[in-house]
């Protein structure tokens, strides 16, 4: 990667935000570039969502700065954010099962042919252009008028991008879209990532798994509490200590701890909790030692 | 002679996909809303025609009185259909009706008596604004409280039939009103809500013009419209629909506007018909209608469904009803068939959906 970069497509600066007494997030600052692929890493419970909603405008921020192509902005809905091209695919809000492809693909955009009272929504352009549009994706849809509810998870996700990017989505927000898929199938969702940004969109993948954030991100930004944990560019942090710093050595540490104790305290469950705290310490050794090995090479 | 009869595989068009089957016209037919129904309907004729073979059951006379007896519900069925695909339900259309029919009446009957006196198209204009008006306060509301529409409208039912009880009671001392002809302007209102038409022997009412153009209209608007796609996403997933840009509280109003012009029309028709109406008009109308769109194959959760459907549930509930007052069976039956047929209905719609979608 060249050392001079563009400068970002879409940024926070210090960001939190606050619902009453709790601070769900503070200070967190991320932006993504035109073109690449910013992961945004995090436990349950570590302001994912919150963040998500921020950036693709549900909430507000409490307090700091949002600037989009380098200027503030400060959005009432997600339609005023999709209008500027920043464009959200969520987990299980993508798609309409009982709808077909086609219908679902121009949802809320339908093209119209005619006039007056006479426009109707033109399903055969619709139809046509999901399907090149797929195939621009490396998608190759088998029928259009098949219903959403028919599609696995994957291709369902590859649609709802195939959409975003058809209908000129600059900053593509994926809200965990590899959760729910098997290996192959979130495989398939990783390369339409890497199909959006070799397009020149900048994303911003949302996961918890370290394993499929790692092959197609430029930089990751790990949130642990609602703050920034760690950001680190692709040069900069090898796989392995992100897995770690995902998992949380120390937390780990904390929890083999509880465990060892409860199996000295004895009851019908010491053996499994003594057996846990095991496997808990190998991996715990395993972790340092491909870290450190890293950190020699 | 086999072998030349097959086309050779190469003859496939080049933008043939291996991963899709031919499917049989069949198993494309099972996968539409409306099949069910429709077969459903023929079941029920010949159930009929074979019973009743001996009251004629099975003829062009009998079938225009099927007609005329389900043009009405059709009206409503449709319009209720769009609603519930939706995703709501209209509880109060039985009710709205009453209440724009009772608002003709009041309006056209003599001042002397209570009344105001008007014109009959004056007086349908009124009408029809007031139930416009019913059916955007019912989505409005809908939408405001998040409540479910259920019980919005379960409130709205008992609102406008006491009001349509409270107010004419109140104006004119009765719960009946008759004497709608003697109205000025109602020969052209005649004409076009309670005409017949004789057609190769039998008689025929308008109304069942007005049902085919509202179910023309309401198929139009699912399958060719911006509108129809909104309608599908709203009661498919209403937050999926939200965030694409669907204004999903625009729909629902509009749809809720439309149960109340469908009462609205089906009470003008009566009205002019027989020329008056009662309080009680309308009375478990929506119960039919939602039996009848139920029936043609619309889901109770919304998002799939059919207005060609509901007018076959329509028509199947006439031909039931038909049916038992020309075998002279006691017409205390009557509701117990129609609970029978419900269910049965349901659960071959459920059937053939599921045939449908494993293909």
């Amino acid at each position: 990667m060249s050392s001079t970069k563009t400068a970002p497509l879409l940024e926070i600066r210090n960001v939190s935000k606050f619902f009453g007494s709790v601070i769900a997030l503070q200070d967190v600052s991320c932006f993504v570039r035109a073109g690449e692929v910013t992961c945004l890493l995090g436990d349950n419970g570590a302001g994912k969502s919150t963040l998500i909603k921020v950036l693709s405008g549900v909430h507000k921020a409490s307090e700091g700065e949002y600037l989009f192509d380098g200027e503030r902005q400060s959005f009432d809905s997600p339609r005023e954010a999709l209008e500027m091209g920043i464009a959200t695919v969520y987990q299980d809000l993508a798609m309409i099962p009982l709808m077909s492809v086609w219908r679902n693909f121009f949802l809320g955009s339908e093209p119209t042919k005619g006039w007056g009272p006479f426009k109707q929504f033109d399903s055969k352009l619709a139809k046509e252009t999901t399907k090149d549009e797929m195939a621009k994706m490396g998608i190759d849809i088998r029928d259009p008028d098949q219903t959403v509810g028919t599609l696995s998870g994957g291709e369902r996700q590859s649609v709802a991008i195939a959409r975003a990017v058809h209908f000129g989505a600059k900053v593509l927000i994926l809200d965990e879209p590899t959760a729910a898929l098997g290996v192959k199938q979130a495989g398939v969702v990783l390369k339409y990532i890497l199909q959006a940004k070799s397009k020149g969109i900048g994303v911003i993948f949302i996961t918890h798994n370290p394993q499929h954030a790692y092959p197609v991100g430029d930089h990751f930004v790990i949130l642990r509490r609602g703050q920034v944990y760690g950001d680190f560019s692709k040069e900069e942090i090898p796989l392995e200590q992100l897995v770690q710093m995902m998992a949380g050595g120390a937390d780990l540490e904390v929890l083999k701890h509880e465990l060892e104790e409860a199996a000295q305290e004895g009851g019908a469950d010491a053996e499994v909790y003594a057996e846990t705290a095991d496997e808990i310490q190998s991996e715990l050794v395993d972790m340092g030692e491909t870290s450190e090995e890293q950190g020699e090479s | 002679m086999v072998s030349e009869a097959e086309s050779p595989p190469s003859a496939a068009p080049p933008d043939a996909d291996e991963r899709v089957r031919k499917v049989s016209l069949l198993s494309r037919l099972l996968a539409r809303p409306e099949f069910g129904a429709g077969l459903g309907a023929v079941l029920v004729w010949i159930f009929f025609a074979v019973i009743a073979y001996d009251n004629n059951f099975a003829s062009w006379a009998t079938f225009a009185a099927i007609m005329n007896r389900a043009a009405p519900l059709g009206i409503l069925a449709v319009a209720v259909a769009l609603l519930m695909i939706g995703g709501e339900f209209d509880l109060s259309i039985g009710s709205i009706l009453g209440f724009a029919g009772m608002t003709i009446m009041v309006l056209v009957f003599p001042e002397a008596n209570g009344g105001f006196g008007w014109g009959i198209w004056p007086a349908i204009l009124a009408a029809l604004v007031l139930a416009l008006a019913i059916g955007a306060f019912n989505g409005a509301l809908v939408v405001a409280t998040k409540l479910p529409s259920f019980i919005i409208t379960l409130a709205t039912l008992f609102i406008f039939r006491g009001l349509t009880i409270a107010l004419t009671r109140m104006l004119t001392n009765r719960t009946q009103l008759g004497d709608l002809d003697e109205a000025s302007g109602f020969g052209l209102a005649d004409t076009l809500f309670a005409s017949e038409i004789h057609f190769m022997g039998a008689t025929f009412r308008v109304s069942i013009l007005w049902w085919f153009g509202m179910a023309a209209l309401a198929t139009w608007i699912l399958l060719r419209s911006r509108q129809g796609n909104w309608i599908f996403g709203t009661g498919g997933d209403a937050n999926a629909a939200r965030n694409v840009g669907v204004p999903v509280n625009r729909v629902k109003i509009a749809l809720f506007m439309g149960t109340a012009f469908a009462a609205f029309l089906v009470a003008t028709i009566q009205a002019v018909q027989f020329t008056g109406s009662d309080t009680l008009r309308g009375f478990g109308l929506e119960f039919q209608a939602i039996i009848a769109v139920v029936v043609g194959g619309t889901l109770l959760t919304g998002g799939f469904g059919s207005a060609i459907g509901a007018s076959f549930g329509a028509l199947i509930f006439a031909m039931v009803q038909q049916g038992i007052i020309i075998t002279g069976v006691d017409g205390d039956w009557f509701q117990v068939f129609v609970g029978v047929v419900l269910v049965i209905a349901v659960i071959f719609n459920n059937f053939v959906r599921q045939k449908a979608s494993q293909r």
